[in-house]
């Protein structure tokens, strides 16, 4: 086959000035965009008319259901179980503990951080909520109520829940399981350079210490987990529609785990209603319900309910940091440390790449050239819910994100200085990219300025501070928040990023029917994303078939080509550029049996959307419909060309991508309450060309109400005893429509330079960046009154404490 | 899903007939009206009715109708219907900030006035607003009808004078001239139970004093009106020292309890800055300063 030097087929191609693809004002126009545009979601007529198929949604003939016994404690020894009761129950058709499982090896399974978690416990519990017995019964009623027959007896133990106090001498030891453990400590961790941050801080004017809590929260999808496992004991074949992110990894995992061979295992990942990283773990509920259908061999479903989804799967952050910021007077950055205690429950669970065990906190220098930065992570077990990386997070870049944009505002603050001219003054220049974030990042491109001026335009930002002025003469409060985030998204080059030894990429398949029609098949998986739409659209892009003519394929181990699925913003940075390489391989090959239509040679041969003509001819030409059906017909093909129109990649990125943004939130606070109200929020974000634009105001949209959630509202707390306080949405806030404004939003476009369309991920910007503005925004309303720092959720009655004088961490 | 404990269910054709059902199922049975405070508690298994009699074919009992110098609620009168009656506004309009922020729509489109008083949750704003105005409650029973005031309906935290085999069918409230009521609300998030709430009641004599002043407040450990508060008003002209007074004895006779709420030093100062806005805003109203 004969490569020609297409500028198009390169990295980068044409969208490398940043050319706008909106041509179309609204995804109703008429006019539907072949590519790039707004376009309404091919996915969402079975969505709206409730024909969408979740996991719950899945019959099969003979189906039992199972249900979890879940400790009620935090620690405890398990002296004893008895299942009699229940097993003697109509309708139950077995009980399972920890002691059928250990003879089938499936007690303990390897979590995504080398570490183990039980399945049921056998020794002890070891937070409240934890999987004890699973009880298998012909309907979910049955199954639900032979729990309440279970008799199990406790010997209850201290529990450790007070993280900060999980180091000490003495703490009860939680993980006796594990060979030689003497105490409560998983890893230490650091980045970037102590000695020279040393020496950058030796040098500042001012020297600023502040710690920040991120507390934990959960993701909440609106499905929670479950799975069906059906087990063919004839032909050995298992078949689990699981809420699952990462179809092909979990089937690779439970291959790994139960010893069924990958080839017989076809995991089928169906529509899932939210995931946010809360269905990237394999949950003891899944193992169970493919042990259950071994055990009865019928078909057994597991879905967990609302409080057991908030109570046992994975949670998010929990770092309490401590944030250093070193400057000179007229606010030059210097240094920056940050120092974290990270609790990460009971089990080490985190999801994310094996040799960043703090995930990608190495973001933490943010937006900002320093002379240089250290930072370090220190990760313990406590008697709770294992998990740590989940909700729209980032790998981590979330808490990175937080505590640099809220040490900004400190020094802002301790400067006398505007928290938009610190950040303006000390941004990374253009030209500095591609730029060594000197904690072993290297950003791929921004325009930071420029993003952050049209930012304070579209707000109106000297407007703003003048009506806050006039707001405080009269003793009202109002805050202006400020947050500029960079993250890394699109994990990632293989030679650096694995999960359980499985390299971070992905494959595309694609397929041009004879009729011009095309299907492709791609590894990630939508839980919400839009996916069935902008894959499409880049194919449509690529190669000018209509998206409503491109029919794409997820979500099924055995349709799909391998890769790692869709978490951490990943999709359209590794599966994306898969599907525009793919597409560009078939366009190739269409370019040679066009040449061969036409009588002339390949590279006699120019592209225009949707078709081959001969240069300088523009008449003579064949679209790619005609070009697929002479593929798959009768006339003779050039050599080395087989008979179709199909092609398949497996795309290794060779760097994250950096989106980044700039964020503004006006709050007011009433000062007799200390309720706030979020007046403003504005998002421009840079993701790099926009495939479509309608769908990232929706991913914006939905993170930035995360953020006013996390915020103002969310947070999973314990009482001394290890008691969940955030076990159902009647104590776990999330917010409504009318805690959140209308949303202003707003975009510059800086493409990757490495990326084949030059697309950035989108989907957890608004989820990283909200944060610290709002809270930002709150400190600043607060400023009249003498506060400089406080920490989320900014409840009513947590801003009343800080305006007291008394802000408290919450944990 | 989370799935309640095993239950029978029962429709109720009349009151009469809902009574009838009660006396024979006896203390394990409960009525369902909205359902929107039972059916989260029964799918957390904390109440475990083995009989629930539904009530919501009772629809003599959906009404808000004027009779006299009172106005006569039906306990199966929706919240919306209370959001959205022109003349409960006009008359009561404690009862329209008050369903302003009754949880949510979805709730308010099926919870009604009497599944609130007789759920008698702490936090449950529409009692607090019963007591201001000095309601009555209608008890149906197979004796027939008692009346009885909202001090002697409320027994605490969850209990009522609605003996297991009674019905709840009205609620009565006296229209007052030269009078007003307002309520205000602090909770966490749309929806959620009050951190704490507060209303009043005032009604003017002819000489520009306060003849009557009524304080009441929601989830801060008191279910009586607040006599020590209230004193300080009634026979006075009203006055942003006496306003001020009011929101402080407030403040120290409430009894709340620290929780994710709130800390009882910060419902305190809501109980005082709560009823020091309410009792602006019903004056305000009663004298047709303020909608």
């Amino acid at each position: 086959m004969t490569i020609v030097d297409d500028p198009q087929t390169r990295p980068g191609g044409d969208y490398e000035h940043g050319r706008d693809h909106e041509h179309n004002p609204s995804a109703d126009a008429p006019e539907r965009p072949i590519g790039f545009g707004r376009l309404q979601r091919k996915e969402d007529p079975r969505f709206v008319r409730g024909q969408g198929n979740y996991t719950d949604d899945v019959v099969l003939p003979g189906m039992l259901h199972g249900a979890i016994l879940r400790s009620p404690v935090a620690h405890a020894r398990i002296v004893s179980i008895d299942t009699s009761e229940a097993l003697a129950r109509p309708g139950v058709r077995a009980v399972l503990t920890g002691k059928d499982l250990e003879p089938l090896k499936l007690a303990w399974i390897p979590t995504l951080s080398y570490d183990v978690q039980a399945v049921l416990a056998t020794d002890k519990v070891r937070f409240q909520g934890q999987e004890v017995a699973f009880v298998i019964a012909d309907d979910r009623y049955a199954a639900r109520d032979a729990l309440e027959l279970i008799r199990v007896d406790y010997d209850i133990l201290p529990p450790v829940i007070d993280v900060r106090h999980a180091l000490d001498a003495g703490a009860p030891i939680i993980r006796d399981d594990l060979e030689g453990r003497t105490n409560n400590h998983i890893a230490d961790w650091d980045c970037g350079d102590s000695v020279a941050t040393d020496a950058a801080f030796a040098k500042a004017d001012v020297v600023l210490k502040q710690e920040i809590v991120y507390p934990r929260v959960h993701p909440a999808p609106m499905e929670t987990c479950g799975s069906v496992a059906d087990f063919n004991r004839v032909s050995g074949e298992l078949t689990l529609y699981v809420t699952s992110q990462a179809p092909h990894a979990h089937r690779t995992v439970i291959a790994m785990v139960s010893g069924i061979p990958e080839h017989k295992i076809r995991v089928i990942s169906p529509d899932i209603g939210g995931g946010f990283g809360n269905k990237v773990g394999i949950y003891p509920g899944y193992v169970l319900s493919i042990v259950g259908s071994i055990v009865t061999g019928h078909p057994v479903k597991w879905m967990e309910d609302r409080s057991e989804n908030l109570m046992s799967t994975s949670f998010a952050r929990d770092y309490i940091m401590t944030g250093e910021i070193a400057a000179t007077k007229d606010g030059k950055l210097l240094g920056i440390r940050a120092s974290v205690l990270a609790d990460h429950g009971a089990f080490n669970g985190v999801a994310q790449p094996t040799k960043f065990p703090a995930g990608f906190f190495n973001l933490f220098p943010g937006s900002y050239t320093w002379e240089a930065v250290y930072g370090k992570v220190t990760s313990v077990y406590t008697n709770k819910a294992p998990g740590g990386v989940a909700y729209a997070c980032s790998f981590r870049v979330t808490e990175a994100v937080y505590l640099v944009e809220r040490m900004i505002d400190r020094l802002a603050i301790e400067l006398n200085m505007d928290p938009a001219e610190l950040r303006l003054k000390n941004f990374i220049k253009p030209e500095q990219f591609p730029y060594d974030n000197k904690a072993g990042f290297e950003y791929d491109s921004g325009q930071y300025e420029k993003t952050m001026r049209h930012a304070m335009d579209l707000i109106g930002y000297d407007e703003l501070r003048k009506e806050q002025a006039e707001k405080r003469s009269r003793g009202e409060l109002m805050g202006i928040g400020i947050s500029f985030f960079t993250e890394g998204v699109g994990a990632g080059p293989r030679k650096h990023m694995d999960i359980l030894g499985l390299g971070m990429a992905d494959g595309a398949e694609l397929r041009i029917h004879p009729t011009g029609k095309a299907v492709v098949r791609i590894s990630v998986q939508s839980q919400g994303q839009a996916h069935e739409t902008t894959f499409a659209q880049i194919v449509a892009e690529e190669i000018g078939i209509p998206p409503e003519d491109i029919e794409v394929v997820h979500g099924d181990t055995d349709q799909t080509p391998f890769g790692l699925g869709t978490y951490g913003s990943r999709s359209t940075p590794v599966s994306g550029a898969a599907v525009a390489m793919v597409t560009r391989k078939v366009r190739d090959k269409a370019r040679l049996i066009a040449a061969a239509m036409l009588e002339t040679r390949p590279e006699d041969l120019e592209w225009e959307k949707g078709r081959w003509f001969v240069k300088g001819d523009p008449s003579a030409g064949k679209t790619i419909q005609e070009i697929a059906l002479a593929a798959h017909g009768t006339m003779e093909l050039p050599e080395g060309v087989d008979g179709n129109l199909d092609a398949e990649v497996t795309y290794d990125p060779p760097n994250l991508t950096y989106p980044y943004g700039a964020y503004f939130c006006v709050t007011d606070i009433d000062r007799g309450t200390g309720k706030v109200t979020v007046r403003r929020f504005l998002a421009v974000d840079d993701c790099g060309t926009r495939i479509n634009p309608m769908v990232i105001e929706g991913q914006v949209h939905g993170g930035l109400t995360d953020g006013v959630g996390m915020a103002l509202m969310e947070l999973i707390e314990f009482d001394s005893d290890g008691n969940n306080l955030g076990g159902s949405f009647m104590d776990y806030l999330i917010p409504t429509a009318m805690e959140v404004p209308d949303w202003e939003t707003g975009f510059t476009v800086t493409p990757s330079p490495h990326h084949p369309i030059g697309a950035k991920g989108i989907g957890e910007s608004a989820t990283v960046g909200s944060p610290p503005a709002i809270v930002n925004s709150v400190i600043d309303a607060l400023r009249p009154l003498g506060v400089t720092a406080m920490d989320m959720p900014c409840t009513p009655a947590r801003v009343w404490d800080a305006m007291q004088g008394h802000a408290t961490p919450p944990i | 899903m989370q799935i309640p404990a095993p239950f029978d269910y029962a429709r109720a054709t009349s009151v009469d007939d809902a009574v009838a059902l009660l006396t024979r199922y006896g203390e394990d049975a409960h009525v369902i009206a909205g359902g929107h405070s039972l059916l989260p508690m029964m799918k957390l298994r904390l109440a475990r009715p083995d009989w629930v009699i539904d009530i919501n074919d009772l629809h003599d009992l959906d009404y808000i109708r004027r009779d006299g110098d009172q106005l006569r609620i039906g306990a199966l009168t929706r919240h919306r219907t209370l959001l959205e009656s022109a003349e409960v506004l006009s008359l009561f309009p404690i009862v329209t900030d008050a369903e302003r922020v009754v949880a949510d729509p979805i709730v308010r489109n099926r919870g009604t006035i009497g599944g609130s008083l007789c759920q008698a949750d702490p936090a449950e704003d529409l009692s607090t607003v019963c007591t201001v105005l000095g309601a009555e409650a209608v008890i149906h029973g197979a004796a027939g009808d008692r009346t009885i005031g909202m001090e002697e309906f409320h027994r605490g935290p969850y209990e009522t004078a609605v003996a297991f085999n009674e019905l709840l069918t009205e609620v009565r409230l006296t229209i007052r001239p030269r009078s007003s009521s307002a309520y205000e609300k602090v909770e966490r998030r749309v929806g959620d139970w009050a951190v704490a709430a507060a209303g009043a009641a005032v009604t003017f004599a002819d000489d520009g004093t306060l003849d009557d002043v009524a304080i009441g407040v929601t989830a801060v450990g008191l279910v009586n009106r607040v006599a020590s508060a209230e004193a300080v008003l009634r026979g006075e002209k009203p006055s942003e020292s006496a306003i001020a007074e009011a929101g402080r004895l407030t403040g120290e006779a409430v009894d709340p309890d620290a929780d994710q709420r709130g800390s009882v030093e910060y419902k305190r100062h809501l109980a005082n800055e709560l009823t020091q806005r309410v009792l602006r805003r019903a004056i305000a109203r009663a004298q047709g300063l303020e909608a």
